[in-house]
This record gives C-alpha cells, sequence and structure tokens, in this order.
C-alpha cells in the first residue's frame, strides 16, 4: 500500500462535492415526496426540481423551460440524436457526426445508420479539431442533424461550437453538441453559441451519477424514447430522481462559483506545469490535442515505446488513478478510436495517458504524478524492446 | 482483473532485459497490435542454461513473458518446445479471455528463440562441414 493517493480520472467521473452531498440528503428520507404529487410532499419536491432546473439553466445561459433531465449524458445524447431525428425523418435522412465522438454519440448514429439514415463521420487534424469546412462540404439538402462534442474526452482539444452553429442555422440544420465535458467547466452561454441541442452530465461537475440534463432551445422538437407519466414534459417519462436533480442544481451552482472565481485558471496553470514537466523531462513524450484550445482539466499524452496498460497499472500502485486509450485497457485489440482518427499510428496510439485535474488537485499533486511517471517510464522502458533498439 | 501472481511478475518480473551475446533470439508480436516481445537463450547441453525477456505490452505480456522464461530455464530445448501457452496460463492462476493471446506470444517466443538457435548451430555446422 502507498500512503499518497492522487486521484487524476476526473474527466471519468468526479466526487460528488460535500455542499452538493448535503444538498441532496434530506431528498432521500425527509422531503421524498413524489415531484408530481398534488399534495404539501409533492409540491415540496416539485419546488426543489424547479430550483435545480433555475440552477442547471443558469449555468448555461438558457431558459428553465429548455432544460430536460435525463438518467445521465448518455441517454441525453440518445433522446437528442434520436429523437430530433424521428421528428424530422421527413425532411431528410442525412445526418452528420465527428470521428472522435464518445460511444453514447457514435453508437447512437451507428443505430440511426441500421434505421436507413445516411451517416457522414467528419474527420479531424492531427490535434482533433473538426473543420468547419469539412461540414459545409458534408451538408446536403436532405441534411437534417449535425452532431459534435464540445470538448473530446480523450485528448480535451476544444471544437468550433460557435461557428459550426452558424453553418447549421443558416443551411436549417439541427445542431446538437454533447458537452459533457465541457459544461461546468468552460464557460459558455447556448444563447451565444446558437446551438439547438447540448447534453450535460451532472458526474463530471461534482455532481451525482445517474442524472444528465439535456437542452433543448425553444421551438427544438424530440420524440421521446422514454414514454410513460408524461414527465418533463413529456421527453422523459419517469418519476423524477429528485435527490439526483437536485444534486446537479447544487453542482451547477458550484460550477458557476467556480467558472468566476479564477479557479478554472489556476486548474489549467496546473495542467500547464504537468505537461512542460512530463514533456519535457521524459525523452519522446507528447502532449496529444491541441495546445491551447483544451479542456483546462486535461493533460493527455503518448508516451514513445510504452503501452498504455502497463504505465496505468504501474501508476495505480504508487497510488496514482490515471486512463490511457491503448487496446489493453479498452477490452478491444485497437486502440482509441480518437487517437486513430487524430492519424497517430497504432504503436503510438497505444502508448496514450490521460491525466485530468480536479477542484483538489494541488501543485504537490502534479510533483508527485510527473516524479512517479518519470520512474515508471524509465523502468518500464528497461523491459521494452523497442527503446533499446533505438538507444 | 488480474490474478495476483499477474500482478506480482507484472510489478517485479523475472529474467527481465537484455542479453549480452546471447546463442538465440526469438521476436514475437507486432508493435500494432501493442505487444512485442523478445527472448533471448544461452544454451549448454542442449538445454537452456539462461534466458532473459524484454517486451512492449500491458501487465499480462509482461508478466507472461517473466513466467515462461522461469518455466523453460534448466529444461532440455524439446522440453522447452512442449510448453504451450495453458501452461503459462495456469500457472499464472489464469488471464482474462481478450489478454490469453499474450500468452501465446510467450509460446512462440520460445519456440522462435530456439528456431533460431538451432538455425544457427546448423549454420556454423554446416559451413564448418566441407573444412573438415
Amino acid at each position: 500500500m502507498t500512503e499518497r493517493q492522487v486521484y487524476m480520472d476526473h474527466s471519468a467521473t468526479t466526487a460528488v462535492d460535500r455542499g452538493v452531498l448535503e444538498a441532496m440528503l434530506p431528498f432521500f428520507s425527509e422531503e421524498y415526496g413524489n415531484p408530481n404529487s398534488l399534495h404539501a410532499w409533492g409540491r415540496r419536491a416539485r419546488k426543489a426540481v424547479n430550483e435545480a432546473r433555475e440552477k442547471v439553466a443558469a449555468l448555461i445561459g438558457a431558459d428553465a423551460s429548455e432544460v430536460i433531465f435525463t438518467g445521465g449524458g448518455s441517454e441525453a445524447d440518445n433522446l437528442a440524436i434520436k429523437g430530433s431525428t424521428s421528428m424530422r425523418k421527413d425532411k431528410g435522412r442525412h445526418v452528420i457526426t465527428t470521428a472522435i465522438e464518445h460511444h453514447a454519440v457514435m453508437d447512437a448514429f451507428g443505430w440511426l445508420d441500421k434505421q436507413g439514415f445516411d451517416v457522414t463521420v467528419l474527420p479531424v487534424d492531427d490535434k482533433a479539431l473538426v473543420s468547419v469546412t469539412e461540414l459545409e462540404k458534408a451538408i446536403r439538402p436532405d441534411t437534417i442533424l449535425f452532431s459534435m462534442m464540445f470538448a473530446n474526452n480523450e485528448v480535451g482539444t476544444i471544437q468550433p461550437v460557435a461557428e459550426a452553429a452558424k453553418i447549421c442555422r443558416d443551411r436549417g440544420i439541427l445542431f446538437h453538441v454533447d458537452g459533457v465535458q465541457a459544461a461546468g467547466h468552460v464557460p459558455f452561454n447556448v444563447q451565444d453559441l446558437g446551438v439547438d441541442m447540448l447534453t450535460m452530465s451532472a458526474h463530471k461537475m461534482y455532481g451525482p451519477k445517474g442524472v444528465g440534463g439535456l437542452y433543448l432551445r425553444k421551438g427544438v422538437r424530440v420524440e421521446p424514447i422514454v414514454h410513460g407519466g408524461g414527465q418533463e414534459r413529456g421527453l422523459r417519462s419517469g418519476t423524477e430522481n429528485t435527490a439526483g436533480i437536485v444534486g446537479f442544481g447544487a453542482a451547477a451552482e458550484l460550477a458557476v462559483r467556480r467558472l468566476a472565481d479564477g479557479s478554472i485558471d489556476e486548474e489549467a496553470r496546473l495542467r500547464d506545469l504537468l505537461i512542460k514537466r512530463v514533456t519535457s523531462s521524459i525523452e519522446e513524450a507528447f502532449l496529444t490535442g491541441h495546445p491551447t484550445q483544451r479542456l483546462p482539466f486535461l493533460a493527455s499524452f503518448c508516451i514513445g515505446s510504452l503501452e498504455g496498460e502497463s504505465m496505468l497499472l504501474r501508476l495505480d500502485a504508487a497510488g496514482i488513478g490515471a486512463s490511457s486509450g491503448s487496446a489493453c485497457t479498452s477490452g478491444s485489440l485497437e486502440p482509441s478510436h480518437v487517437l486513430l482518427a487524430m492519424g497517430l499510428a497504432h504503436e503510438v496510439a497505444h502508448g496514450s495517458l490521460r491525466f485530468s485535474l480536479g477542484k483538489d488537485t494541488t501543485e504537490e499533486d502534479i510533483v508527485y504524478v510527473a516524479e512517479n511517471l518519470e520512474r515508471i517510464v524509465a523502468d518500464l522502458r528497461a523491459l521494452s524492446p523497442l527503446w533499446k533498439t533505438r538507444g | 482483473m488480474y490474478t495476483e501472481k499477474v500482478m506480482e511478475l507484472f510489478m517485479n518480473p523475472k529474467n527481465a532485459g537484455r542479453m549480452e551475446d546471447p546463442d538465440g533470439v526469438g521476436e514475437v508480436g507486432n508493435p500494432r497490435c501493442g505487444d512485442i516481445m523478445k527472448i533471448y537463450i544461452k544454451v549448454k547441453d542442449d538445454r537452456i542454461a539462461d534466458i532473459s525477456f524484454e517486451t512492449f505490452g500491458c501487465a499480462s505480456a509482461i508478466a507472461s513473458s517473466s513466467m515462461v522464461t522461469e518455466m523453460v530455464k534448466g529444461l532440455t530445448l524439446d522440453e522447452a518446445l512442449a510448453i504451450s501457452n495453458k501452461d503459462v496460463v495456469n500457472a499464472l492462476g489464469g488471464l482474462p479471455p481478450q489478454k490469453v493471446h499474450c500468452s501465446l506470444l510467450a509460446e512462440e517466443g520460445i519456440q522462435a528463440a530456439i528456431e533460431d538457435y538451432r538455425a544457427k548451430q546448423k549454420a556454423k555446422s554446416g559451413a564448418a562441414a566441407p573444412k573438415s
């Protein structure tokens, strides 16, 4: 056992903030009413859900009536993609997405493909950036939807969302943005951006797991994928997860504070410290993704002549939690589709590592991670036939 | 996901590192798939007198390399050739299904090293024959 524990996998999930947890607690055993009931218990629960909706809407500059709560980010992505195309399929059967999406989007498009839609997948450049010129070229008269992530979960690249939104608006195409990694971490306003739909997830911003949200601009119509009691304007039936929704609201409030008080800048400073240290002290270690246009909490690398899983497990043994897009961590034999889409060779992509910082990450944590990574890379390279043949 | 034995050998692999002047070298796998195993052997009286490995790959590839080198050390070449990937998996206390190919590399690595040794011997005796 190691004494020090450094969690650097906040892209995977975050701890529920203490204040968020406290806000949630009464809604399990005290305020347990069903928000749809007419009695006092129900009215109190309804009020809590409404307040949470206001807070989540405030985070992204939306009106509360434009926020639909779901059972997580994946469900919100599915609702946006399947629900909007189902509504518009008579207008056209062509849809567009990108090569670096999360599986929740990628596989929803795969499902559309099976339903007879024509799917175009936009490429990215070596920094994982989508080109809006490519988007313009891909649009056809029968295009009905474009879906693109706000920021990539593996390499952190932030996409030209506003530019893409303008193109979609001019061409009359619905634009969905998977904002799971960006919401609460990158300041933005859905009105200024001009997007039609945007996915959020509570557990990526110090809220609970199992709660997500879909921003649906006023006037955008989607067909529900969960039918039943007609909750959430009939777009997501099922008794509201009151405690979870309250937690999402509290997490959104926390995010608004963090975006305003300089916390995000401090996180970016620590991220840059880690990037600088790793790329300067470790030979053949390079940053993946965009050098500046990237998530403030995410540092991702490829380490030459090494395989990701072996580095992860050695880091884990030193009390450090990180992640990798190598084949061995995915359960398949292929490395991450994101790294391959960026044009990285298989052998390079196998050596990927991702560190995602959190609100409690300290400079000491950064130094601890860098020192351990340096040691682990040296130890594993002593075992690697690829490394020796170079030297 | 991994057994204690796999983790133990992954953290502290035995017979790791490059060998100077080996009698035989076998290299299997390819970097595209994320696994390369290189086995070095020294042979004395038809037995594996010394062995080491270098492996690029995941924890199970490194543990499989370590395990197979321990298993074949001291064996005759034919005995070593009879070691199968199943023997390696069993000795490790099991591997997750998607990692079984790592143990196959271990089996193939030993075979490749022995083949290389035998080919070199043959070349030597072949080259020596006309002179004698």
